[in-house]
């Protein structure tokens, strides 16, 4: 139990997928003008990449491991992504349809979100189970959560702000990005 | 000027999937610690990039529409993991320091953009200098920002201390905040000769990767696929 929980804590806020790994900068960067949408973009990708790990922990332990295919990995994981973003976009549009229309907008966007083949490979390196690797998916999704509706609240503020005209747009963004990966150096004494 | 000097300029200036396109942001930020892991990852991608773009022009008339961006994935994968064998075999010093980012390649917006905007669509050979061209550009931009990096961070290039020992190296050029600093300050940099340059009344190429809209890549990605 300790040992999820400095999993979770670790992935989530001293390794920040974003600020100190740099996985899903795009979507990070797009999709972060307002704290709606960004909450919206955050909640897809929690709940794909809490599922992609776990399917993709699954097919490594039981397929690719006794059939001694671990180089195939790589692409393995990326189509399994791709056919899984499909398939829970049709689940979700049959069966829930208030939170396809949540998060239906987002999902295609998240087969090209380096963060879920992150996930699943660094689960693999790490050697987690898939419990663990599951663990690790949520709580690092939840710091992408965080970090994308906190740079949404910032840049609502930012909006009315006056910008050289240089700066305006993606450079701005990026130093205030550079200033939450300072602040985000905080956490690293928790472990 | 004949087309393929053409293609390696237009990938090496003004197409520069870094400094105009600003596609393939991960790696970028991630890499760029020092000169030399730029120019690492750099060659990495633009040898799965000329690679696939090869065989997918190769196999343009064979792939149905229908799957193409799957089976496009399926061979950029499929080249990534013999560049990751090959330099976990003969250059594993490099390999240990791109760690995660080599299999990652596979989602880099350049090279699935490339194979569809234009592997796809042209000759076996164009495609092949168009691959060149881009890859060079992207290890152009990657290892620029490696160096300035490396300089203020470490105050080394290479490796090789440049600065006077007096130097204090600004060690957060090489830590996570710095990534972010010193991209910000090349995007102003770009925005300001653009601007100058609309005053001018000049055509200017926007931006196709983040900001502007990393979605015109993901969507593409995204919609193609659902078809």
């Amino acid at each position: 139990m300790k040992e999820l929980f400095l999993i979770a804590v670790g992935s989530a806020f001293v390794n920040n997928v974003v600020l100190s790994q740099f996985l899903g900068i795009c979507p990070f960067l797009g999709v972060s003008k307002n704290v709606k949408t960004a909450a919206g973009m955050g909640g897809a990708v929690i709940f794909v990449i809490t599922i992609s790990s776990f399917f993709t922990g699954l097919i490594y332990k039981f397929v690719l491991v006794p059939l001694h295919f671990e180089y195939l990995q790589t692409i393995v994981f990326i189509l399994v992504i791709a056919a899984l973003v499909q398939f829970v976009e049709m689940f979700l549009k049959k069966s829930m349809p208030p939170l396809y229309e949540a998060l239906g907008v987002y999902l295609p966007l998240i087969t090209t979100n380096c963060a879920v083949l992150g996930v699943a490979l660094t689960n693999v390196q790490k050697s987690y189970g898939i419990l663990e690797g599951v663990v690790n998916g949520a709580a690092t999704a939840t710091g992408f959560l965080v970090a994308i509706v906190l740079m949404a609240g910032i840049r609502e503020k930012i909006e009315y702000n006056d910008i050289s005209e240089s700066f305006q747009g993606t450079p701005i963004v990026l130093v205030t990005a550079g200033l939450m990966a300072i602040a985000f150096f905080g956490f690293s004494g928790l472990i | 000027m004949n087309k393929y000097t053409e293609r390696l300029l237009n990938g090496l200036i003004k197409e520069n999937p870094t400094f105009v396109l600003m596609l393939g942001m991960c790696p970028t930020l991630a890499v760029t610690t020092s000169a030399m892991n730029g120019i690492g990852m750099g060659l990495s991608t633009t040898v799965v990039l000329v690679l696939s773009n090869m065989l997918i022009s190769m196999l343009r008339k064979i792939i149905p529409d229908s799957v193409r961006m799957p089976a496009f994935i399926v061979v950029v994968a499929s080249f990534v993991t013999i560049v990751q064998f090959l330099l976990e075999g003969f250059v594993p010093s490099l390999y240990d320091s791109l760690g995660l980012y080599i299999p990652l390649i596979v989602v880099n917006c350049i090279i699935l953009g490339r194979a569809e905007s234009f592997a796809s669509k042209n000759p076996v050979i164009d495609s092949i200098f168009d691959g060149i061209g881009m890859g060079l550009g992207f290890t152009v931009g990657l290892t620029s920002i490696g160096i300035v990096r490396e300089i203020l961070g470490a105050g080394t290039i290479f490796g090789f201390h440049v600065l006077p020992t007096s130097y204090e190296p600004i060690t957060i050029f090489i830590l996570a905040p710095g990534a972010f600093f010193v991209l910000a300050i090349l995007t102003a940099l770009q925005n300001y000769v653009k601007n100058r340059a609309k005053k001018q009344g000049k055509e200017v190429i926007e931006a196709a990767g983040c900001g502007a809209g990393c979605g015109s890549c993901g969507h593409n990605c995204g919609t193609t696929q659902a078809k």
